[in-house]
């Protein structure tokens, strides 16, 4: 059987040779290159159940009354977006499972974009020749993000509809162009009748066909570049270690699906997310207290509670409050990330292509950089729930923020002074792993770890050579492949 | 995980009836759930039955993957030839074969880009229809009438039974839903409330009304505190003090909630004197300063 459809279709395609070296491919096998995995299977989980929802959904706000299942609210005016929200949740079978599922999998799909994000840039796997690949990320991470929020503000609930009122007033901040982008993207002063509409077609149709575009990029660039791998005995900037993508790669990754699949589902079945039914229907009036966005704009929720009461105006114009926090903010972000390949290219001048994998331990000043963003990002993160907090503790919200806009300015440094002695201290100890550094190693980072970590030694020297190595001009003669890991990879000039 | 310092685990290594047992469970599981579908379904134990028919799917493969197939560390060459000049160079010559003579060529290029851009400039017309011009529509409410307040469901507010100390949402009667017209109506003691300079007669009776539209991003300015007379926005919890004409005490607001003036009409009702003199809600562009 096989054997007929092979020949019926190499009779046809010819693709016998490249089928035999796709399932010959090495993968190298580190659990950290799972997680790149599991955004994209949350991905997949996410598409199931969206084309679920999406034959049920409603993206209209006209209103009327409502008389389904759910006692508390009968009789209450509300749109249809709201109301199909409401019957897919307790009226569809398995319903509440598919929505809720779709929930959490968009949470874990930008978590995973974010700690693949992490893995990348703590190791410099961005680093030449993956340039591309780390731009076409964090664009993925870009519109992950936003077709988050564009999903969550479709049931047109008043949670989600308090968080369209922000966006259509960050939107406003724009110098200049922000009245007409608000009004050209809600269809005229809030709250407009086309924004749902728009939304849905956003949600379904635009955001994923360029998710799934710059995704087959994404894995075509991985697959045409080979995986990084870390330094080891017997792995070199010219080889590749691990299995094959047939039959043992391809038989784990298909098993990490269906385990990603399953860990949603089973959220997605025993814990509740965004009850609509208890927010209940958006209306310009009301607002719910507390409000929260969901996890991946808490950066910018929290930065809009922390950022001064300022703003700039002059010769009659202004560049209102929510412009630094809600656009400039994201901005810049966005624009360093982008940039960060380059950035590290213009500092060290390692221009040089690297398949080997740097442990944050030998990119010290790397790593504590890398360290101090998170923490400035996650006390933002974390200041977006200084209501929540307040009342937890019952301490003044106000103090809180207060609190929050001193240490926003002051852990992120501390945590980027902590991790370079720590790195320095790892990397001077020798210790293969951080838990198997001695204290002692923390009051004299300099000592260097007496050959009692040999392998490690191999593994930096593996890396130094990578790094510092030259070849002989063309570039051509040093693509030739050996298992000696001091020759460096193979040299690419782009400034000719 | 294979790891190249321990090779050697062979299918000879075990036989794995884990898998059998996975992919077993993961049946039965399945089974299960058409049998839940067919009564009705229940969320939870959809739930839990999808992830045992899921996860057992799941553990069979990779057991499967670790126990039975080859997981030595398998070596491959990288080959891709990286930045080969010769090659790029005949891609170079080639892309600039495209016409006979650079003169000409660089004039007609230019022709391709001024059309290009053209069509750019008449594609933009489609993105104009996106939505209403802005115009006037953030300078005025559906206040601008004036006549009564009502609550949110419509009723007017008779001044006589509306108590110092109590608090309602109101919007202009006849325009229920707009977006730009919540206000908070409070009745302070008579004489408590010392209206700025312009304001003397906008608060009969001691009735004063504020913008709910928060002057940072918009959220309706839901909670007030009735000890210390503030009004207090939920979502990134901007203060104003209602005694100081609504002025920012705390949070990122930069002005204060702008004051609806008020009057009480012949019939005894609470009503509107007309519009707020400045723009409600979030700063833009060309708001003018207040």
């Amino acid at each position: 059987m096989l054997k007929k459809v092979a020949r019926w279709i190499d009779n046809r395609l010819g693709t016998s040779a490249f089928t035999q070296d796709a399932l010959n491919k090495v993968f190298p096998d580190h659990w950290s290159f799972m997680v790149g995995e599991i955004a994209l299977y949350a991905f997949v989980v996410l598409i199931v159940t969206g084309i679920f929802l999406s034959f049920f959904f409603d993206a209209s706000t006209s209103q009327s009354v409502y008389d389904g299942s759910y006692a508390p609210l009968v009789g209450v005016e509300v749109s249809d977006a709201y109301k199909s929200t409401l019957e897919i949740s307790l009226d569809v079978r398995a319903g509440l499972v598919m929505r809720q599922t779709h929930h959490w999998a968009a949470l874990v799909f930008v978590a995973a974009i974010v700690v693949h994000l992490c893995r990348i840039f703590f190791t410099g796997a961005f680093r030449s020749p993956r340039e591309l690949n780390w731009i076409i990320g964090i664009t993925l991470l870009i519109l992950a993000i936003f077709n988050g929020f564009t999903g969550y503000s479709l049931p047109d609930d008043l949670l989600s509809g308090t968080g369209l009122r922000i966006a259509y007033s960050i939107a406003l901040s724009v110098p200049l162009l922000g009245t007409w982008m608000g009004f050209l993207i809600f269809g005229g002063e809030f709250p407009a009748d086309q924004i749902i509409s728009r939304l849905l077609v956003t949600h379904i149709m635009i955001v994923p066909a360029l998710i799934i575009g710059l995704l087959t990029a994404h894995l075509a660039l991985l697959w045409r570049q080979k995986h990084t791998q870390f330094p080891e005995p017997g792995r070199t900037e010219h080889n590749v270690v691990g299995s094959k993508l047939w039959p043992t790669y391809a038989a784990k990754s298909l098993g990490l699906f269906f385990g990603v699949f399953a860990i949603l589902v089973l959220m997605g079945g025993l814990f509740q997310i965004n009850p609509i039914w208890l927010y209940g229907p958006f209306e310009p009036q009301q607002v719910s207290s507390p409000a929260q966005p969901d996890w991946y704009l808490g950066w910018v929720d929290g930065a809009l509670r922390l950022f001064p009461a300022v703003e700039l105006r002059a010769f009659g114009f202004e560049i209102p409050n929510p412009f630094y926090p809600g656009v400039l903010l994201p901005g810049v972000t966005f624009l360093a990330l982008y940039a960060w390949p380059f950035l590290e290219q213009a500092f060290t001048h390692d221009r040089e292509p690297h398949n080997l994998l740097d442990r944050p331990r030998d990119r010290p000043m790397r790593t504590a950089l890398g360290a101090t963003t998170l923490a400035f990002y996650t006390v933002m993160f974390i200041a977006s729930s200084s209501d929540l907090i307040a009342k937890w503790f019952t301490v003044s919200v106000l103090d809180l923020v207060r609190v929050f806009q001193v240490l926003v300015i002051l852990i992120p440094p501390a945590v980027g002074w902590a991790t370079y002695r720590l790195m320095k201290a790892l990397a001077g100890s020798g210790a293969p792993r951080l838990t198997e550094m001695p204290l002692s190693a923390l009051t004299h980072p300099n000592g260097r770890g007496n050959g009692a970590f040999p392998h490690q030694e191999r593994g930096r020297d593996a890396h130094a050579g990578g790094a510092t190595a030259g070849d002989d001009g063309d570039g051509r003669s040093a693509a030739r492949t050996g298992g000696d890991g001091a020759l460096p990879a193979q040299r690419i000039d782009d400034r000719e | 995980m294979s790891h190249p310092s321990h090779p050697g685990r062979g299918p000879e290594r075990r036989e794995g009836p884990g898998i059998a047992v996975a992919f077993g469970v993961s049946a039965l599981a399945s089974l299960g759930l058409t049998v839940l579908y067919g009564f009705g379904g229940q969320p939870q134990i959809e739930g839990i039955l999808l992830f045992i028919a899921l996860g057992g799917l799941g553990a069979g493969l990779i057991l499967w993957g670790k126990q039975l197939m080859p997981n030595a560390p398998f070596v491959e060459e990288r080959k891709l030839n990286l930045g080969r000049p010769e090659a790029r160079a005949e891609v170079v010559a080639s892309l600039e074969e495209a016409g006979p003579d650079a003169g000409r060529r660089s004039f007609l290029a230019k022709m391709l880009g001024g059309a290009l851009g053209a069509l750019g400039v008449a594609a933009l017309f489609p993105i104009r229809s996106l939505g209403t011009a802005p115009g006037r529509a953030l300078f005025r409410t559906p206040w601008a009438g004036g006549g009564r307040v009502v609550t949110i469901d419509g009723e007017p507010v008779p001044a006589g039974d509306f108590e110092v100390g109590q608090v309602l949402t109101i919007v202009p009667e006849g325009n229920l839903e707009a977006g730009d017209s919540q206000v908070i109506l409070i009745r302070l003691e008579p004489g408590e409330y010392e209206p700025p300079p312009g304001r003397e007669d906008w608060s009969p009776e001691g009735f004063v009304a504020f913008s709910k539209v928060c002057t940072h991003a918009g959220c309706p300015v839901g909670l007030y505190q009735a000890g210390s007379q503030e009004l207090f926005c939920p979502c990134h919890q901007s203060v104003f003090a209602v005694l100081q004409a609504a002025a920012p005490t705390a949070g990122p607001a930069t002005r204060p909630l702008p004051q609806l003036p008020l009057r009480i009409d012949e019939d005894g009702f609470v009503a509107a004197q007309g519009d707020f003199v400045e723009p409600v809600g979030p700063g833009f562009w060309n708001r003018p300063s207040a």
